[in-house]
């Protein structure tokens, strides 16, 4: 064990002495996405790549959660991202929509909220389960894709949670029922009651959500859509260079002479193995570092990120293996590996935003 | 002295060529044993699977009393190798590399600290212990590849042809390196196609040719092997005809043997000065023109030349 932490500390060592390789191991993606970020106008003052995205509001059901929604649009939290416009009706705005007036039109029909918070005695005991709510309609702009997008993003926040509300509070009326502490026939009465009490509570904690972390959230930052991205597309490259350092080894004789070594096939391979995964983990984290420090970009929970970057490269330490298997030469595995990093950072995001892609891929 | 080596019957394939054919012979402890040979007669790929890199196809060698198929491990300890090639990390410094290597031979702690300075100041490279190998000569990735292989103190070490391609200067240091640790007690097993080092260093030469070991002993005995015999080498202009002139001095008294080479013709004689009025009048009848003429004593390389009928440049 200890002789497969030392090769792979070396192999660690020797990556980070080969100035090719941190060329582009870490300068390539930070200025690939510094560049990004001047192409985006991320770096001219902003906080975001995007803002005053015009998005159209049509409020048809001018009750307690049509209101609250609209009110997202308008509030001070997303006053730089949105600049929301009102519509007297669906087809105005989708006219509004066609002639690239705005990049979306979020159509509230009437009756949303009827459709959740049922009034009184429009519902039986036995008709507590109420038809799925009527659809808010996102009316988007295809020229304003990433626009569109968001607005898109920030119904659909408002949507599940008030989703979570109304299945939560259902779930409970059932419960009371079955553990016979509810009479089904105030059942309606109750949940109404439940329902409504909990919105005005959970109400402002919905909008509160929505607009504190779920507005950080759904913020569309381009360096954080690029840098991730960025980071796994050049990992790819480690990994398959870390892959050719073994074949490498073969060609140079330190290979052989590890193998005449007292130290065990196994033990080479292993640390063969390890090295390339500190590397990767090492070049994914010193980029992580880098965009936080340098373009302020925001990754999440801590903990999280590290195991989810240990998982990323982990996954792509085998990538690279296989890519060694699969070649002969250290040539070979250059010009397998560069070619499918770009195949497979194109198809997974690396360079553009996959809702662009037809709806096959 | 004991037998420390024992080579029996080995063989190595590669599909349907055959590098190395039976080989079998021994090196007794604290002997410099040689493997003398043209480029590919199979020196490496013997002491590749001595060192237990490659698997015999078949055959077995007992090296310290382990067999090299059954117990490679302890074998591996008791070995010490030094490739043909320069071996290193180019990106780490000479240190760096005596210490990953010690490491991978279970050196740790102090016991590796003082071992790596002991074998810098061996090498001579203690004062540039802390520059990259990539900024070394030649022959000073030679001394550090050297020294790697001594890291551990092995009761043998194995040489594959350390000389290759480097200056005189560095030659000569190598050369008496190895004479050096062979007075300290360090058995030796060394492959060269160069016959003046084996003729220098070694106690007993094993020639080996298209996988085959052709003769074994002591310089002396090889010599006598082959019978006393001179070698008279004519060299000759590159458009002269040496294998029409061979084929007329065969004719010419007291020559036993006459060997076309590449614008050379070497005759082997008991006495080549009596020869050599006989030889250089044939050539001038033949309208052959002579640039030159060597006599050579016995050596290792007639020995080749005698066994194998070419030189060991060829």
């Amino acid at each position: 064990m200890l002789k497969t932490i030392l090769i792979g500390l070396k192999d660690l060592k020797l990556m980070f002495r080969d100035r090719a390789a941190l060329v582009f191991m870490l300068l390539a993606p930070f200025l690939l996405t510094i560049g990004m970020g001047f192409v985006t106008g991320r770096f001219s003052g902003g906080s975001s790549g995007l803002s005053d995205i015009p998005v159209i509001i049509v409020n048809l059901d001018n009750e307690q959660l049509g209101n609250a929604l609209a009110d997202i649009f308008s509030s001070e939290e997303l006053a730089n991202l949105m600049e929301p416009a009102e519509s007297s009706g669906p087809e105005e705005a989708r006219r509004l929509i066609d002639e690239d007036q705005a990049a979306a039109a979020v159509i509230i029909p009437e009756g949303f909220t009827r459709s959740i918070i049922p009034a009184g005695g429009t519902s039986t005991g036995e008709g507590l389960i109420q038809p799925g709510p009527v659809k808010i309609e996102v009316y988007t702009n295809p020229s304003r894709p990433l626009s569109a997008g968001v607005v898109k993003a920030i119904v659909d926040e408002f949507v599940s949670r008030v989703e979570e509300g109304r299945i939560a509070g259902l779930t409970s009326i059932s419960g009371l029922i079955q553990a016979g502490l509810l009479d089904p026939q105030n059942a309606e009465s109750e949940a109404r009651a439940l329902f409504q009490n909990g919105n005005q509570i959970e109400n402002s904690a919905i909008t509160l959500r929505t607009n504190q972390e779920g507005a950080e959230a759904i913020e569309f930052d381009i360096l954080a859509y690029m840098a991730p991205g960025m980071a796994l597309l050049f990992l790819m490259y480690t990994v398959s260079y870390g892959g050719r350092s073994i074949l490498a080894e073969r060609s140079q004789g330190t290979l052989p002479r590890l193998l005449v070594s007292p130290t065990s096939t196994g033990q080479v391979l292993g640390g063969k193995v390890l090295g390339i995964f500190l590397t990767g983990a090492a070049q994914v984290g010193i980029l992580i570092l880098a965009s936080t420090i340098f373009f302020g970009v925001k990754w999440g929970d801590t903990l999280g990120l590290i195991v989810l970057i240990l998982a990323a490269v982990f996954g792509a330490t085998g990538w690279g293996m296989l890519i060694t298997a699969l070649a002969r030469t250290p040539a070979q595995i250059a010009s397998i590996g560069s070619t499918l990093m770009l195949i497979f950072g194109v198809l997974g995001g690396s360079f553009i935003d996959l809702q662009q892609m037809p709806s096959m891929l | 002295m004991s037998v420390f080596l024992e080579a029996y019957g080995l063989v190595k394939k590669y599909g349907d060529f055959t590098a190395v054919k039976g080989i079998s012979f021994d090196i007794k402890e604290g002997e410099i044993f040689s493997l003398l040979g043209p480029n590919g007669a199979g020196k490496t790929t013997t002491i590749s699977m001595l060192s237990t890199l490659y698997t015999p196809t078949s055959g077995d060698a007992s090296i310290g009393g382990h067999s090299i198929t059954k117990n490679p491990m302890a074998v591996k300890q008791v070995i010490g190798v030094i490739p043909q090639e320069i071996a290193l990390y180019e990106d780490l410094t000479a240190r760096e590399n005596l210490i990953f290597w010690g490491q991978m031979y279970g050196l740790s702690g102090q016991a590796l600290t003082s071992r790596v300075d002991e074998v810098l100041e061996q090498i001579g490279l203690i004062d540039k212990a802390k520059n990259k190998v990539k900024t070394y000569s030649g022959g000073m990735k030679r001394r550090v590849n050297i020294g790697v292989g001594l890291l551990h103190k092995p009761r043998l070490l194995f040489m594959d042809e350390p000389t290759v391609g480097i200056d005189p200067q560095s030659r000569r240091a190598i050369l008496d390196t190895v004479k050096d640790l062979n007075k300290a007690g360090m058995t030796v097993l060394y492959t060269t196609h160069y016959m003046e080092e084996a003729q220098e260093i070694s106690d007993r030469v094993g020639i080996i040719d298209h996988g085959e070991l052709i003769a074994i002993g002591t310089q002396k005995e090889l010599t006598q092997q082959v019978g006393q015999t001179e070698t008279l080498v004519l060299h000759i202009g590159e458009n002269e005809d040496s294998k029409a002139l061979a084929n007329s001095l065969g004719d010419v008294k007291d020559v036993l043997e006459a060997i076309a080479g590449n614008q050379e013709v070497s005759v082997i004689t008991y006495e080549a000065e009596a020869v050599l009025a006989p030889v250089v009048t044939m050539a001038n009848e033949r309208g052959i023109k002579i640039r030159s003429i060597d006599i050579r004593e016995p050596n290792l390389e007639a020995v080749f030349l005698q066994l194998t009928g070419r030189a060991l440049r060829d």
